[in-house]
């Protein structure tokens, strides 16, 4: 698919500005660029698990979205846009109904690693025609920067505090993509905001327009949670694709695609080191830990090249 | 035509959903409610239905996929019972606040623990404050003519509100009676075509569903929904004297029987009414003036024509076929002594827990409730007012 970044960024927005999210928040940056992957004219159903998203961009009188919107709950956005999918198929068959509807739905990681994660499985495995977006910002930010199971290793959050006798998260990530991908449908997509947003508008393109269900998963900084200077989100992202921390790749059918490679990889400190989060990794004496990052980011990108070279 | 059959409960209710036809039913097994949708799937599996038939992985699945399937504009049901009803908790109460007219088929049992199969109402019962109608049945018949009627309630423009249409779980559900059954084009010119206002697959006009609402909204919210409820006992008559032309059946808010010049009365939902008419007549025998009100409608709670119908009775005994953990009775008995202050009623009136778990409730237990009113009526003293029938102490 060509990609024509000027045409692509001044599509009308679907999510329109005025809504309540943080200044540089990546939640929105990947709502509207999933968003701009749909056609023009192509009617949609957003789907929303609660979270920062929910709470800030459909506050009652208030909603910042175009298109016909729910929130359920937050542990249930893929039984709900099953719900929503299974409507449209009745009421096509019974000749209700002859505009075309896409299904998208978002939620962050404690809604869809965790709290959603059976809702989710169960809509994956059912394959409902939908697409079901992650943005992962690695912790519970909504309620506080809680610890998720999407929350990398070491990292400094309220549940999983910094101190005397703790290095902050004891866990690595789940790695959710591949779980989805081990569902067996149609097609999963790992991405963040890199190259012009062009990975992250094609993958969201392909999975809304390829039949039945689709999971993506993009990584979308949270400045608060994170703490880093928010105008470098887009250099924070750049980091976690060329130290293989978050690689772009795509299972299409089963088949496991990488889409980038860095000619050269970077070592996890450049991606950790301009995050507050990590900062105690820093200190002298945690070397260590620094090498235990980068050998489970190791062990995980190896991993992936197998896949993806079978 | 009517036509003869001899049915189960859960056979009932589910011919009833095929000849309503619904858009989208999704759903997760668990006894005693199981058959609901088995039979269900094989009228879809057949192309007896349109509907969408959607096996998910949990019952709160089952409610959140129902919710997302009314809010985009289809009629939408689920069925359950007892834990499966527990674990969709949040969700009933999010049907009700979005105003969606979707309906459950409850087949009540017992909530865990120790885990129990068999028909209580505590499932239920815990549900009464989150906004759904609530509808109970005596047998077959009234849980097929219950659901048959509850779209025509729960889609009253001036309702707007799920519905719970009840069932005693293996006493109804399971046993096998007579019945009769309405024509499948009755039942559909009956219940008609769902048309809502607003949805969500309205190409002529987005939606948005399920707000986050401040402190400045969200009371004027709760507010409507009980506007809503306000509008319910109206629609229920409505709805039952149409349906009275179309059956020949005839319902209310609740069921008086023998009540005409009962001094001593009974009031209770479900299939124990049966045995406790059986009592009644017994007792009328003997000349005792002892009657029975059933409740159908449960939620809204029809207060002030309850404490009506008891206004001439000396003795009453609320039977609450669920704890309230109160010390002092369970739901019902709470419901019907506020009817009765409220009525400024001065009539002796006690509370029974009964057939928890599906403790057997024979018709010689109801006789001995109606000689204990008998007793208290003697003493001019209601005594302990929180008791247990049928209990090994």
């Amino acid at each position: 698919m060509s990609y024509n970044f000027k045409e692509t960024m001044n599509k009308p927005e679907r999510l329109a500005p005025g809504h309540r999210m943080c200044a540089g928040c990546g939640g929105t940056i990947a709502v509207r660029n999933v968003l701009r992957g749909l056609h023009e004219g192509d009617r949609a159903v957003i789907g929303n698990a609660t979270g920062c998203l929910e709470v800030s961009t459909f506050t009652y009188p208030y909603t910042a979205w175009e298109d016909s919107y729910i929130h359920n709950a937050f542990e249930n956005a893929g039984a709900t846009l099953s719900g929503v999918e299974g409507a449209y198929k009745a009421l096509k068959r019974k000749g209700k109904l002859d505009e075309t509807y896409k299904f998208i739905t978002f939620g962050g990681d404690g809604g869809t690693y965790d709290i959603g994660f059976q809702s989710l499985s169960g809509a994956m495995e059912r394959n409902h025609d939908l697409v079901y977006v992650c943005y992962d910002n690695g912790a519970y930010m909504n309620t506080g920067i809680q610890r998720s199971s999407a929350t990398p290793m070491y990292a400094d959050t309220t549940t999983t505090p910094v101190g005397s006798q703790s290095n902050g998260k004891p866990q690595n990530r789940k790695d959710l993509a591949a779980i989805i991908a081990a569902h067996d449908v149609p097609y999963v997509a790992q991405t963040t905001f890199v190259q012009n947003f062009k990975d992250l508008h094609v993958k969201s393109e392909k999975a809304i327009y390829t039949p039945g269900a689709a999971f993506l998963n993009i990584m979308a900084p949270c400045p608060r949670g994170w703490r880093y200077n928010t105008p470098d989100i887009m250099e924070i992202c750049r980091l976690g694709v060329e130290t293989c921390y978050w690689p772009l790749f795509e299972v299409e059918e089963g088949k496991w695609i990488l889409n980038y490679e860095p000619k050269k990889k970077l070592p996890i400190e450049d991606f950790l080191r301009p995050q507050g989060r990590f900062k105690h990794l820093f200190k002298k004496g945690n070397e260590y830990l620094l090498e235990a990052f980068q050998k489970e980011v190791d062990r995980r990108w190896d991993e992936l090249l197998f896949r993806c070279s079978r | 035509m009517a036509k003869r059959d001899r049915l189960s409960g859960n056979e009932a209710v589910a011919i009833a959903l095929r000849q309503i036809n619904p858009d989208v039913f999704p759903a997760f097994p668990i006894t005693p409610s199981t058959e609901i949708p088995q039979y269900f799937a094989s009228f879809a599996a057949n192309g007896q239905v349109d509907t969408e038939f959607i096996p998910v992985e949990s019952e709160h699945s089952s409610m959140s996929a129902a919710i997302g399937a009314s809010a985009a504009g289809a009629r939408s049901l689920t069925a359950t019972s007892s834990c499966g009803l527990a674990y969709m908790w949040e969700e009933l109460y999010i049907a009700a606040s979005n105003r969606l007219p979707l309906a459950l088929a409850l087949v009540n049992r017992a909530l865990s623990g120790p885990i129990n199969i068999n028909c209580d109402h505590s499932d239920s019962m815990g549900a009464r404050d989150s906004g759904w109608i609530q509808m109970y049945a005596e047998n077959n018949q009234e849980a097929y003519d219950n659901m048959v009627q509850a779209y025509r309630i729960s889609e009253h423009p001036d309702v707007r509100l799920p519905i719970m249409i009840c069932q005693d779980g293996f006493i109804t559900s399971h046993a096998v009676e007579n019945i009769e059954l309405l024509e499948d084009e009755e039942v559909q010119k009956f219940v008609g075509e769902y048309n809502p206002e607003n949805y969500l697959l309205n190409p002529q006009c987005p939606m948005a569903v399920g707000p986050y609402s401040v402190t400045d909204y969200y009371m004027e919210a709760k507010r409507n929904q009980a506007e809503g409820m306000r509008h319910v006992s109206r629609v229920v008559l409505d709805v039952a004297k149409e349906y009275k032309k179309l059956s020949g059946r005839e319902y209310g808010l609740f069921e008086e029987y023998r009540m005409d010049d009962a001094e001593r009365a009974v009031v209770m939902i479900g299939s124990a009414a049966g045995t406790t008419k059986d009592a009644i007549d017994r007792l009328r025998e003997q000349g005792e003036k002892v009657g029975l009100i059933k409740i159908r409608l449960y939620r809204p709670f029809p207060a002030s024509e309850i404490a009506e119908a008891l206004k001439n009775v000396k003795a009453v005994a609320i039977m609450d076929r669920a704890e309230g953990y109160t010390n002092h009775g369970g739901p019902l008995g709470a419901d019907v002594m506020a009817a009765l202050y409220r009525a400024h009623a001065d009539a002796l009136a006690v509370n029974y827990i009964y057939g928890l778990g599906g403790r057997d409730v024979r018709v010689k237990d109801m006789e001995n409730v109606f000689a204990a009113l008998k007793q208290m009526m003697a003493d001019g003293d209601a005594g302990e007012t929180y008791r247990y029938l049928g209990i090994r102490e």
